[in-house]
């Protein structure tokens, strides 16, 4: 793999930390994590914020048994053998997507359902609660993505190939942070495919008339 | 390594005394960080409990290279803040295998520890607005573009300590 030239920003990652990030981009953070091992420090850092502050915090008194409550909740379980054993961290990996994208999709590349976008572009959209919207993006080599502006924030992650816009080349495990004022327009590099996952908190804005007038049916 | 030997225990002995001192500091912090978080005091008494019910079950991968106990805790409160306040589902990162099972590097376990300690120092030097800033993103009352006039924080050399320790486990990976 190429090395990652484009990071996730403090903010980004301090709002995952957090737990205040619109769903969409909590999935486009997490992927590039599982890619990126900078920013995986550096979220391992804003989580120890995070322990610093419940560590500062004046307790609160606990209602009367609380903790003997608290055993009876492990009893439970304990005698219910198995049931919370399971879902333990999944490591092992093969094919292009890391595993929090596997979970939204139902599998790797292979299990998208791609849609015809115009100009060779297919897409599909996943779905997320409404905060957000997230569609994974299949660029055929040296094909441009229609030329839109943001009303938000649109992240996007390459996950295979590479594009440049007017910002820079970004290669696999690359993520573009695209605020209200850039409008661009991404092209594929030529050589190979490029799929990219791409996340709006705000409807995007496009400039061509075909594309606008398409926009309500492609859900972006 | 603040709470590290309860931890152990009771992932190696089920020991309820551990336990029990890891519930007398931790889960009247967990029910205040929830009700910071806008829970009221009965839900944030029901969800400090199955917090702490599962430190009891997730003893086993508790990782002192990779968090202080103080920060797993949070991210396990944090997650059922989002799960059951928010009913938001929280994409996660792919784990990297880095149990304890895989011969957890003492050295590495020790100095995050320490920075650990000496992050909370270094907060609280923090100038007071940018320190309610910081308390307030945490309790999720800011959104993610509020929260850039938070960040600038001291995290330097926890960060490169960290690093560290993904490139020791990547090298062992191989």
């Amino acid at each position: 793999m190429t090395e990652i030239k484009h990071h996730l920003t403090d903010d980004l990652l301090m709002a995952y930390s957090a737990g205040a990030l619109p769903e969409g981009f909590s999935l486009v953070v997490a992927t590039h994590i599982s890619l990126c091992d900078e920013c995986r420090a550096r979220m391992l850092a804003f989580d120890a914020v995070g322990g610093a502050v419940v560590d500062d915090l004046s307790p609160v008194a606990l209602s009367e048994g609380s903790f003997a409550e608290t055993l009876a909740r492990i009893d439970a379980v304990g005698a219910d053998a198995g049931a919370e054993t399971a879902p333990e961290p999944t490591t092992a990996r093969s094919g292009v997507f890391p595993t929090p994208l596997q979970a939204y999709v139902g599998g790797d590349l292979e299990a998208v359902r791609w849609r015809r976008v115009g100009g060779g572009v297919r897409q599909a959209v996943l779905r997320v609660d409404r905060s957000s919207r997230v569609r994974l993006l299949h660029i055929p080599a040296g094909t441009a993505v229609p030329d839109h502006g943001h009303r938000g924030t649109e992240l996007t992650l390459v996950l295979q190939g590479a594009f440049r816009d007017e910002v820079d080349h970004f290669g696999t495990g690359d993520i573009e942070i695209a605020t209200e004022e850039l409008d661009h327009q991404p092209v594929a590099d030529l050589g190979e495919d490029c799929i990219c996952l791409a996340a709006t908190d705000a409807p995007l804005r496009f400039h061509g008339l075909l594309p606008r007038i398409a926009q309500p049916f492609l859900g972006i | 390594m603040a709470w590290v030997t309860e931890i152990t225990a009771i992932r190696e002995a089920q020991d309820r005394k551990a336990f029990a001192a890891l519930f007398a500091y931790f889960a009247p912090r967990v029910k205040s960080f929830l009700m910071k978080s806008g829970a009221s005091a009965d839900v944030a008494e029901d969800v400090s409990q199955d917090v702490m019910a599962t430190v009891w079950r997730k003893a086993h991968l508790f990782d002192p290279r990779k968090a202080s106990v103080s920060t797993w805790i949070f991210t396990i409160a944090r997650n059922r803040r989002i799960d059951i306040l928010r009913k938001q589902r929280r994409p996660e990162p792919e784990e990297l295998p880095w149990g304890p099972e895989a011969a957890p590097d003492q050295a590495d376990a020790l100095a995050l520890q320490q920075e650990s300690e000496q992050l909370r120092s270094a907060m609280a030097e923090l100038p007071e607005k940018q320190k309610d800033l910081v308390l307030r993103a945490y309790f999720g009352e800011l959104t993610h573009r509020e929260i850039s006039e938070a960040t600038g924080l001291p995290l330097g050399t926890i960060k490169s300590r960290l690093r560290l320790a993904l490139d020791r486990l990547r090298h062992q990976m191989k």
